[in-house]
């Protein structure tokens, strides 16, 4: 088998080096900044609405193993560790395991 | 804990670092991060990649959405693409690495000396950094915040490898659960982040254009959902802000 070596160029191209990157600038310009400043602002809602598109990728285009459970389990165990997430306390630890549970739980219910 | 800041005798860098190792294996978020880089390494699994990419990714990324857009985009888009979307989901270590610098520099502090606290900061690090660090003496911070930062890496990282292996040889059903673990505990962890309106039209807004923009074909779909839900959300912010200000 030869040793490939694209996959670890591109991790560091573009994955390291677009990411590092704002550590430094947070070394070089760190202390003159406005953490509620408009652009600041923009990006945090660019940032969250690109974790929740990934998410959503995920969910309806699933990778291997998750992609032989039917879709509308993975949704709806989404949709219910969301709701475990509102009803005990806000927190993310029953989130996650509630929607652990319904998706091991609706992929036995309904034929994996 | 009955011995203060100021009572206790001088510690070296050494011990500093250790006591910052112990912080790490005592929080809860070692935990959480063992559960959620294995969903990541267990994804690098799925998505072709070898486990030393899997580790070295953890290592030198540290930053687990900027990991995941990665590891399932590469391949899909272009380069240049994947390395914006990467870049775009990482900005938020700018304002944690500005707000933290204050807490380890001393005026003899050299900017070299600052790259490896910077690279450990991540989400998990600077949270509990900030909790721990104003109790541990300045001289001694740098050295705590490493070792603390290691350990929390060092769960991603061991996660990552283990995910992968799990991945690999779990069952299928198992296998999907520990795919699962990665969408779902990104979406607690936004959730727990939102605290305004904006926050939670982003996430709403991404969750929902996400998969319908992904259907056009058109590409750097990833991206767009983030600049119109994003700038969406930022409008609608703007706009009552206006409204509220207006007479």
């Amino acid at each position: 088998m030869s040793f490939a070596m694209e996959p670890f160029l591109a991790l560091i191209l573009i994955g390291f080096l677009p990411s590092e990157v704002w550590r430094w600038l947070g070394i070089v310009v760190g202390r003159g900044l406005d953490e509620e400043s408009e652009i600041i602002l923009w990006v945090r809602g660019v940032a969250t609405a690109l974790i929740a598109a990934v998410v959503a990728r995920i969910v309806v285009l699933p990778p291997g193993a998750l992609a032989s459970i039917p879709l509308e389990v993975r949704i709806g165990a989404l949709g219910i560790g969301f709701l475990a997430f509102l009803l005990i306390r806000r927190s993310a630890f029953a989130g996650v395991l509630a929607g652990e549970a319904a998706l091991v739980l609706g992929a036995l219910a309904f034929g994996v | 804990m009955t011995d203060t800041a100021i009572a206790r005798p001088p510690r070296s860098s050494a011990q500093a670092f250790r006591d910052g190792l112990r912080a790490a294996l005592t929080s809860i978020l070692f935990y959480v991060l063992l559960g959620n880089y294995s969903g990541i390494g267990a994804l690098c699994y799925e998505f072709g990649f070898s486990p030393i990419w899997a580790v070295l990714c953890t290592l030198l990324i540290w930053a687990a959405p900027a990991q995941v857009i990665l590891i399932s985009t590469l391949g899909t888009a272009t380069l240049l693409e994947v390395a914006i979307a990467v870049s775009l989901s990482s900005v938020r270590l700018l304002p944690m690495v500005a707000a933290l610098l204050p807490m380890l520099q001393r005026e003899d502090t050299r900017q070299r000396d600052l790259v490896l606290p910077m690279h450990l900061t991540a989400i998990s690090v600077w949270v509990e950094g900030m909790r721990l660090l104003p109790g541990v003496p300045k001289e001694e911070r740098a050295a705590y915040y490493n070792g603390l930062g290691c350990g929390l890496l060092f769960a991603a990282t061991f996660a990552s490898a283990a995910g992968f292996y799990l991945a690999a040889s779990l069952p299928p059903l198992l296998a999907a659960a520990l795919l699962f673990l990665t969408p779902m505990s990104f979406l607690m962890t936004v959730c727990r982040n939102t605290r305004t309106l904006m926050d939670g039209l982003a996430l709403g807004l991404g969750l929902v254009l996400g998969p319908l923009i992904a259907a056009q074909k058109i590409g750097l779909d990833l991206l767009w959902t983030g600049l119109i839900a994003g700038s969406a959300a930022y409008a609608v912010h703007r706009l009552r802000q206006a409204k509220a200000s207006a007479p």
